[in-house]
């Protein structure tokens, strides 16, 4: 028992150093000034590995059961879902769709 | 009444109820969270201007806070194995350096909001800062309900240890799932913003 403790105790700390080598990478990466896109997507691609990692090793969830994973992937896409469906919105000067021209050619 | 299946495993599930009932609810508080990020989305992207944040909030507090939270999912995490090997001292411990990470959180938090109020920043000065405070305010109150049940946990709750000391550490896996999801939430918030 004392072993496999130790064993743990050894992942644990395994993981915490590189969630905070994640955090001082995202941290430095934002003092470099790069352009808004690449800054959002470095950001949130940390910010994803470090809750991935997180959730797999702290919250038990690599290796968790399907009544687990099934609804949490379920919540996840429905996430994204939310975020893409508000974001669409302002997708004319986001992505340079012609939505409003569209809507416009409707109206007329 | 005796709450079923706290230790065994429910056959339909593969999981025990309490597992089973603390993902359903952290489900639910990704919508929560999710409906306050993509407002900070929209709200940012369909703005003509926004503030520059990291002028506004304290990078390095926060970068402080990030450390500290991490550092007390990572104690949290400890605390279980402790009761895993049979040890509630060892358990006791970590779970009081856990509570003490909750604590100097909400130390730091509370310099962040006075400092932004000495300043005459409030949620009403502009849309960043009523979402800096919103989301901040949602998250540091998930950190105070976690910091009661792991009190609770901690002092009086070990009670449990003696009479079902498999229920007791089952318990403090739950807590612990719990804890590191405000733990995530921050990692999302820190970059949001602070750093973007």
């Amino acid at each position: 028992m004392t072993h496999d403790f130790a064993r743990q105790v050894k992942k644990y700390l395994a993981v915490f150093g590189a969630l905070l080598v994640l955090t001082l990478v995202t941290v430095g990466v934002s003092y470099l000034q790069l352009p808004q896109a690449e800054t959002v997507a470095v950001a949130l691609v940390i910010a994803t590995a470090k809750a991935s990692l997180v959730a797999m090793f702290f919250m038990h969830l690599k290796g968790e059961r399907p009544m687990v994973t099934w609804p949490l992937g379920l919540t996840a896409f429905l996430f994204v879902a939310l975020l893409a469906f508000v974001l669409l919105s302002e997708a004319d000067h986001l992505i340079g769709t012609r939505f409003a021209d569209a809507f416009a050619s409707i109206s007329d | 009444m005796e709450i079923p299946y706290t230790t065994t495993v429910r056959p339909d599930t593969g999981l025990t109820n309490p597992k089973l009932g603390i993902w359903l609810f952290l489900a639910s508080e990704v919508m929560l969270f999710g409906s306050l990020f993509s407002s900070y989305a929209l709200l940012r992207s369909g703005a003509p201007s926004w503030p520059d944040q990291s002028s506004i909030v304290s990078v390095p507090l926060a970068t402080l806070n990030t450390v500290v939270l991490i550092a007390s999912s990572v104690t949290m995490v400890m605390a279980w194995a402790s009761l895993k090997s049979q040890s509630l001292p060892k358990y006791r411990l970590y779970m009081g350096l856990t509570l003490l990470g909750g604590a100097i959180f909400l130390v730091v938090k509370t310099i962040e909001y006075s400092d932004k109020f000495s300043h005459h920043l409030y949620p009403s000065t502009n849309n960043f800062l009523g979402l800096y405070f919103t989301l901040t305010g949602l998250h540091a109150v998930h950190v105070i309900v976690g910091m009661i049940v792991n009190a609770y946990l901690w002092g009086p709750g070990t009670r449990m240890w003696r009479s079902d000391p498999e229920r007791f550490t089952n318990r403090i896996e739950v807590a612990g799932i719990y804890w590191h999801f405000v733990d995530v939430v921050w990692i999302f918030l820190f970059p949001v913003l602070y750093l973007l």
